[in-house]
Formats: structure tokens, C-alpha cells, sequence
């Protein structure tokens, strides 16, 4: 938590007015990105869910693999299903996992 | 009365049946479903089963279903119990109760629910077998069987 906190604050410091996100990944999505988890500083022009995975497909092989097919990638904000249009705000928790498969 | 749990330990259906039809004089039906893990696979035996889920996500997204639910039936109680973790062939993976004064309201509202949770609920199936570890697919079965009740 505290770790968090001060990531939260560098990242901040770093990229000034840019907002900080929260990303969540599951099932197949957090195997090939490598991670469930990361906060960081998204630049001020990537609005929507969208432009956000075309910029984090851009940062990272893992990234790259994990977005290669778009129509595979469900998503939500803070909790609730959300579309690739969607834009996101700062402090937002965005996840990204494949159609559920409860039930 | 309604119940929203998700666990990793098993449930005990008599038990649940018993507290949903205590809550209520007017409940003429109550409808259970339960599934179960499947043994095969793709024509492979099945060892296990490990579900995964958003858990800040999944039981808000349950209750959401369960609200729509009330809205559109009557119902006098509505149970549902989903599991995670690590399940084997045979073993409980859900289960959905609902209580209504007459049993259509009760079938059509327990279908309803499987259908929502099977789409909207965030979990994920990933099958043990001997050939390895392979991620269940969605099926559009499931997303044509929800799409339904936005018609009607």
C-alpha cells in the first residue's frame, strides 16, 4: 500500500498534469502482459479505453501480445463493463480480461 | 430475501433450499439450479478445474443482475452462490434459487440470472487435462441465450 502510494506520487511528479490509472488484467490477458497489476501515468492524449491499449500495445512486447486482437479484450471501468470508446478519467481502475466464462 | 455469495468452499443445496422457502409464506415455488464441472473436455478427461474472478467486480455485477431480476419478476427470495478456485469433475460451481408465488415467475427468473451471470459475471475457466492447461473459450450460445431477454 505504501509502495503504491509512492509510485502513485513519483509518477505524478514525473508527468505533472497527466492522470494516473489503475490496471487490472485476468485470465489469459495477465499471462501474456506478465502481470495482474500496475498504476501508471497515462499521457494527456490518450482518452478512451481504445487509445490507451494502442499506446500500451507500443510500450511492451507483453503489451503487444496481449492486444493483438482487440475483439478478444473485454474491459471495465471501476468496476463496471465498459466500452473501448469509453473514456477514462484520473484514478480510474480500468481491467482488461477475455469474454467472461462463469456460470 | 436476498443471498449473494461467492466462495471458494462448497454449499450444501437442502440447506439453501430450506433458508429461501423459510423467508417467506407467500413463495408457492422455489426453482433450483445447480451447476456442475463436467468430467471431459474436448474428448479429454478433465483433472481440474480453477476459476478465477475480479473479486471488487464480481459481486457488485451479481447484485446488479439479481436487481434487474427483481424488476421484472415478483419474487419473494433470490439465492446465488458462485464458487472459485481450484473445483473437480463432479463438483458444484453455482447455484441460483429463486422463490416466487407461482412457479413460471420462479422458472423464467432462474434462467434468467444463469443466462446474465454467464455474460456478465467477471469469471474465468481454466481446464486441467492431460494435454495441459487450456483457457475456456465464451460460448455465443450463452451471449444469444441473454440477448434474448432484452426483446422481451
Amino acid at each position: 500500500m505504501y509502495l503504491k502510494k509512492m509510485l502513485e506520487a513519483v509518477a505524478r511528479v514525473q508527468w505533472k498534469q497527466d492522470s494516473i490509472v489503475k490496471l487490472l488484467f485476468f485470465a489469459w490477458l495477465r499471462q501474456r502482459v506478465g502481470h495482474s497489476e500496475s498504476v501508471l501515468a497515462k499521457p494527456a492524449d490518450v482518452e478512451t479505453v481504445l487509445e490507451l491499449v494502442s499506446w500500451l500495445a507500443r510500450q511492451s512486447d507483453g503489451y503487444a501480445r496481449a492486444f493483438e486482437d482487440i475483439s478478444r479484450i473485454r474491459v471495465s471501468i471501476n468496476q463496471t463493463h465498459a466500452a473501448l470508446s469509453d473514456k477514462i478519467s484520473d484514478s480510474d481502475e480500468v481491467a482488461f480480461f477475455p469474454p467472461v466464462t462463469g456460470g | 430475501m436476498i443471498r449473494v455469495s461467492v466462495q471458494d468452499h462448497d454449499f450444501k443445496l437442502s440447506d439453501e433450499i430450506a433458508r429461501i422457502s423459510s423467508c417467506s409464506n407467500d413463495a408457492g415455488a422455489v426453482v433450483s439450479f445447480v451447476g456442475l464441472v463436467r468430467g471431459q473436455s474436448n474428448g479429454e478427461e478433465l483433472r481440474a478445474l480453477i476459476l478465477e474472478h475480479y473479486p471488487e467486480m464480481t459481486e457488485r455485477e451479481i447484485l446488479k443482475t439479481v436487481d434487474s431480476c427483481l424488476n421484472r419478476w415478483p419474487l419473494k427470495g433470490v439465492t446465488v452462490i458462485h464458487r472459485f478456485g481450484q473445483l473437480k469433475p463432479n463438483d458444484q460451481i453455482v447455484l441460483v434459487l429463486t422463490a416466487a408465488p407461482h412457479r413460471q415467475d420462479a422458472f423464467d427468473a432462474a434462467q434468467y440470472l444463469m443466462d446474465y451471470l454467464k455474460t456478465r459475471a467477471p469469471f474465468w475457466k481454466r481446464e486441467i487435462r492431460a494435454s495441459g492447461e487450456h483457457w475456456v473459450e465464451a460460448r455465443e450460445a450463452d451471449d444469444r441465450a441473454a440477448a434474448r431477454w432484452d426483446q422481451n
